[in-house]
């Protein structure tokens, strides 16, 4: 080696260490700093964004683009003829990342899977309240500690979970991100050291890419993991430029400081199309923003008033000013895009003249009622505040007097599952796994009236006897029936005025390639390609 | 002397106590459930959330949360994060070099601009200067800053596309061990291109923090200028021939110094102030942002102790201007 | 100092002295500038309902975002409309008379409250002056937008709370002020005498030694008012102020934020129109304060 290249050779590794000539850096603007780096105890797509899709895996996969299930760390699964054990064959030869502190010793088995699941249901386990607040919300939100009636290590293999009834959404729930497959290794080695929370810090998955740095509220680093079971992404690095103005984001996009952002604002849109340089996938949103009526209130206890209410108010309206065209006006409880929903379903047709005169029938003259709006934007609402004016000017033009109230974003969760609450609130709700359960039973069964997460409080027997039966049914097309049966029995007593499914939009450079948007709205870059 | 400092710090103790009582008062009168807040629209049964707010220790009495919470403090410890479980000092210091950064660019652009002017339009007082300066100040110091970021994103990063958009620094640097304060670790790192990038992310947050206390510097360095040049000793020594730049330079530039060093001192909580605006506008990660985000929130401890720590680094800066104020001018320390 | 033979001023010759005032405020060219664009402001305020092209919160969904200058079926959108289709003028026209009456009340609470707590701490001394301004030196180690905004996240956002929330936040200014004043002029000859013909405290405080003060008050009451302005428009601006659909300038700022690089005019006009409002009352307290300060008046 002569002086010459060993010189080269050096000033190549100052340029790798600057991240520049020769690695291919992906750079995506995220909307909000993740809460951590431990999927399990958080429930927001920001969160998984930054943790569960860049560095984790899980047992089953969603199929990109799709709520189907694939393999993941388990290559594959019996599950027996009662439903009620599900075993499963773990993938050999998968390798943790290695962070400073600590190289992995031994390959993927089952005792990382058991440790995953214990330490979410197990009081007793070190890690199931390892720092000051930690609690597996999602585990309990989607009801494992009643499903999951025991996990078994038959071999190092070979995992077993024996169910305590038959629950056709199951599979699903595990490729969800907090059933993510943590290193137990890693964790016992914190756990010796007495640093427990750094595997909230430091995050050691076996994911695509290897987390290399968090700098608070700027940004997150990644590089992409060599030895990735799928095979090595694309690009080398990948970093989070964590941007929460909507505006910035798009600014920062056209000006090539990232190359995709999620996101953009719906006023923003057409311009965003309009540039060469950029290009916008989209597609609906597995969302459904509503105004749930309380339905154990009179006059709302009586569905024609629903009904009326419901074609006084301008649907289209909303989708124009406040989704500026990026939605499309619900019809059912479900989204399109989700299987089973009912395209033969009529909606209520904007129809003051028809509401007046269905109001009079009733005999409800001279309304006045309250609309909820929240204080913040959700993915499934841009802005509730302005939605809420729009129906107040609706209901007006047919003799309803309407008046907004808000309250700060916990106390309106806290107010609005009250079943005394005086008025009609706007929510709404995305989906965890692509299961229609995970709609009509979580905001419209009967279970949830009296939890309050039925925010109509609306149990309705026919109704609830048919997703109860849908659940515990393993025939998708008998199930596929059941739903769509719910979904007439849910229109004809119409206890939401369905407001919209928002449509995500997905803009990114024209340079980039291989991005496939995720019906469940997370945002994942393995296999995401970008040319110079 | 050093009775006069001890004087001056024993008698901030009981202002400390009032601050932590303020700061631990406040965030329990906060209205809104952080452990509701937590579960979002998902919800959670209510044998969850009574774990809950029992591990977290709401549901023990005020006296005793407010025992154990000046108990953890005098132990350096503020707490934990609801939201990301992290001690909120931690957090803290994590942002605290950014608003810092901002800050004393804004500080060093206010006076490195404010009082030359100030002292200019002084001696021209009356003139076409003059009165270009005073007015233009009053503008900035009537300016919604908010608002003033705005506009100036919109020119100068939108239409002429000068400045980045957002960010300390291109995401191409980055320094594993830095400090956190870009400019510092972009001239340690020797990448070439460095510094100027971190520049140029920092000037337009910084020109619109400091766009109000250079109006209050510029025009209150006017006005100290003029009493100045009116006293007896001035015109004496002008009456002896002195130059006048050596009047100015030497006389009246020292003197007039005094109030505006307080001023300066004065302006420390005014850039806090201005610095939740700035850092909301161009998404700065900083102090100011993170407080808001933490109210917004509902994040109890993290407003808790960044209430606190801002209090405490507010009084700090007053003690230090009061006691540098006791130095130059020796007739305070005896009142 | 030859002021103390002026201070205790017989009830004829206030006329004299405001004719005075009134000298001095008018030479100042900027003062009187203010002036006028300030009457202005509070005229359009109040005739809002009669001089604005539309009603604030109607909704014309065919004329969203229109450009200013924009005449179509429903009328002339002088300065356009917001997302909702809102005519932007009326509205700044509405929102003059939140931002105005906001102001007026934050100098109104925090001057009576500051006043009296200041000539109690300044007048009985003691006990109650370290406990009262104790509590001031508390207030103001905090700066004021975070703590008006943590006493908002409290009391609920909202125009009336965020009024009150600056209230407390500036009233130890105004409280500082007096005692101040109060300390410098308990000990003069006029007030000595007063006690010595047997005034009680009450009078002795307010019709005595407070009237005494109202310069320094004045001045500050005019700065309270032109930063209570603007920090209502920040608490707006941060979503923690006045609630829509209410068209007040710094709420309106937050909602047209998203629009910043499609609709300037969303963005451009309530800001401007905060500016303006407080450069007008900027103006005219310079002018006050030059035409009350007697040191200046010598220079």
């Amino acid at each position: 080696m002569t002086i010459r290249s060993m010189l080269l050779a050096g000033a190549a590794a100052v340029m790798m260490t600057a991240g520049g000539a020769g690695a291919k850096t992906l750079v995506y603007c995220s909307e909000a700093s993740p809460e951590g780096f431990d999927p399990a105890p958080y429930t927001s797509g920001t969160t998984f964004d930054a943790s569960s899709h860049p560095v984790y895996d899980q047992l089953v996969e969603f199929k990109p683009g799709t709520t189907e299930i694939e393999p993941g760390l388990a290559e594959s699964w019996d599950v027996s003829d009662d439903g009620l054990t599900y075993t499963f064959n773990l993938r050999k030869g998968v390798k943790f990342h290695s962070v400073e502190g600590f190289t992995p010793s031994r390959d993927f088995n089952a005792d990382d899977v058991i440790f995953s699941f214990d330490r979410q249901g197990n009081k007793d386990n070190p890690y199931y309240a390892y720092a000051p607040g930690v609690s597996y919300e999602y585990y309990a939100g989607m009801d494992m500690p009643t499903i999951i009636k025991s996990i078994e290590k038959v071999d190092d293999y070979t995992v077993k979970f024996t169910l305590s009834e038959p629950n056709a959404p199951f599979l699903a729930d595990l490729a969800m991100d907090f059933a993510s497959i943590m290193s137990k290794e890693y964790a016992d080695k914190l756990a010796g050291e007495d640093r427990k929370a750094d595997i909230n810090n430091v995050p050691v998955g076996t994911g695509p890419f290897s987390f290399v740095a968090y700098q608070k509220d700027a940004v997150i680093r990644y590089k992409a993991n060599p030895d990735y079971f799928k095979g090595k992404t694309p690009v080398d690095d990948l970093i989070f430029a964590i941007t929460p103005d909507p505006a910035v984001r798009m600014q920062k996009l056209q000006a090539g400081e990232c190359q995709i952002m999620p996101y953009p604002s719906p006023a923003d849109i057409q311009a965003l199309k309009d540039d060469s340089n950029i290009k916008v996938d989209e597609q609906p949103g597995l969302n459904v923003a509503y105004l749930a009526y309380n339905t154990t209130q009179a006059p709302f206890d009586k569905p024609e008033v629903r009904k009326a209410l419901n074609m006084a108010i301008n649907k289209d309206a909303i989708i124009d000013a406040v989704f500026q065209g990026a939605g499309q006006v619900a019809k059912n409880p479900i989204p399109p895009t989700m299987w089973s929903y009912n395209k033969d379903i009529k909606d209520d047709a904007y129809d003051p003249e028809q509401a007046k005169k269905m109001l009079d029938e009733a005999g409800v003259k001279d309304l006045e009622m309250n609309i909820w709006a929240m204080p913040v934007q959700r993915p499934y609402m841009p802005n509730a505040r302005r939605t809420a004016e729009l129906m107040q000017s609706d209901l007006a033009k047919v003799g309803v007097t309407a008046n907004i109230v808000s309250y700060e974003w916990g106390e309106y969760l806290k107010k609005s599952k009250d079943p005394t609450r005086d008025g009609a609130v706007i929510l709404g709700w995305t989906g965890d796994n692509g299961d229609p359960d995970n709609f009509l039973a979580v905001l419209l069964g009967c279970s949830a009236a009296e939890s309050g997460a039925n925010r109509a409080f609306w149990c309705d027997q026919k109704f609830d006897d048919l997703i109860t039966k849908a659940r515990q049914s393993s025939d998708q097309a008998e199930r596929t029936k059941l739903y769509e049966q719910a979904q007439e029995v849910f229109k004809e007593q119409a206890p939401w005025d369905t407001i919209a499914h928002s449509t995500v939009f997905m803009p990114m450079s024209t340079k980039v390639s291989g991005y496939v948007m995720s019906p469940l709205g997370g945002h994942d870059f393995y296999g995401v390609d970008i040319s110079e | 002397m050093l009775r006069f400092i001890l004087g001056k710090i024993l008698w901030l103790i009981p202002t400390l106590i009032g601050i932590t009582i303020v700061a631990f008062g406040f965030v329990r009168v906060l209205p809104g459930d952080p452990v509701l807040l937590m579960a979002g629209e998902r919800g959670l049964s209510p044998e969850r959330h009574a774990e809950l707010a029992h591990q977290l220790g709401f549901d023990r009495p005020l006296w005793q949360q407010y025992l154990d919470f000046i108990w953890q403090l005098a132990h350096g410890n503020l707490g934990d994060s609801l939201v990301t479980h992290k001690p909120v000092l931690g957090e803290f210091f994590a942002l605290f070099p950014a608003t810092l950064e901002l800050g004393v660019c804004a500080m060093f652009l206010a006076v490195v601009i404010g009082v030359p002017i100030g002292v200019l339009a002084a001696i021209k007082r009356g003139s076409w200067f003059d009165q270009a300066t005073m007015g233009t100040a009053l503008v900035g110091y009537s300016m919604p800053i908010f608002w003033w970021g705005l506009l100036l994103i919109i020119l100068f990063s939108g239409i002429l596309q000068w400045t980045p958009v957002s960010g300390r620094i291109s995401l191409m640097y980055y320094f594993p061990n830095g400090t956190g304060f870009m400019i510092w670790d972009a001239l340690m790192s020797g990448q070439s291109g460095a510094l100027t990038s971190a520049l140029s992310h920092l000037i337009l947050p910084a020109v619109v923090l400091a766009t109000i206390p250079l109006a209050v510097i510029a025009r209150q360095t006017r006005s100290a200028m003029l009493e100045v040049l009116g006293e007896d000793y001035v015109r004496t020594a002008r009456a002896k021939g002195m130059p006048p730049r050596r009047v100015v330079g030497v006389h009246a530039l020292r003197n007039a110094m005094i109030p505006v060093i307080t001023t300066i001192g004065l302006q420390v909580g005014m850039l806090m102030a201005g610095a939740i605006l700035t850092e909301t506008i161009f998404s700065w990660p900083g102090i100011g942002k993170w407080m808001v985000d933490s109210i917004s929130r509902r994040d109890y401890p993290s407003v808790q102790g960044g209430l606190l720590m801002i209090a405490l680094i507010v009084m700090f800066v007053n003690l230090i201007v009061d006691l540098l104020y006791g130095l130059i001018n020796p007739r305070i320390r005896h009142r | 100092m030859s002021e103390v033979t002026e201070t205790d001023i017989p009830a004829g010759t206030r006329r004299a002295q405001f004719a005075e005032f009134w000298f001095y405020f008018k030479e100042n060219r900027g003062a009187v500038i203010g002036l006028v664009v300030f009457a202005l402001i509070a005229l359009a305020a109040i005739a809002a309902p009669l001089i604005s092209p539309f009603d604030p919160d109607t909704q014309f969904r065919d004329a969203l975002l229109a450009t200013p200058l924009t005449h179509d079926a429903n009328g002339n959108f002088l300065m356009g409309t917001d997302a909702v289709g809102r005519d932007i003028l009326s509205r700044l026209l509405f929102g003059a008379r939140f931002s105005l009456f906001i102001g007026v009340m934050v100098v109104l609470l925090a001057l009576s409250v500051g006043v009296i707590l200041g000539l109690l701490a300044g007048w009985f001394g003691g006990w109650v002056d370290t406990v009262i301004m104790r509590v001031m030196d508390i207030i103001l180690a905090f700066p004021s937008l975070l703590l008006a905004l943590v006493f908002v996240a409290v009391l609920g956002p909202g125009l009336i709370n965020a009024m009150i929330a600056i209230a407390i936040v500036y009233q130890p200014h105004f409280a500082r002020l007096t005692r101040a004043a109060v300390l410098s002029e308990k000990n003069r000859d006029y007030v000595m005498a007063a006690q010595v013909a047997g005034a009680g405290h009450m009078r002795l405080m307010f019709r005595t030694v407070l009237p005494n003060c109202l310069a320094p008050l004045i001045v500050q009451g005019t700065l309270s008012f032109s930063n209570a302005i603007l920090d209502v428009a920040a608490l707006g601006f941060l979503g923690m102020g006045a609630q829509p659909p209410t068209p007040e300038w710094g709420t309106m700022l937050s909602e047209a934020r998203e629009f910043i690089l499609r609709a300037w005019w969303v963005v451009t006009f309530p800001g401007l129109a905060i500016l303006v409002t407080v450069l007008a009352i900027n103006l005219m307290g310079d002018g006050l304060r030059d035409a009350l300060d007697p040191k200046l008046k010598r220079s």
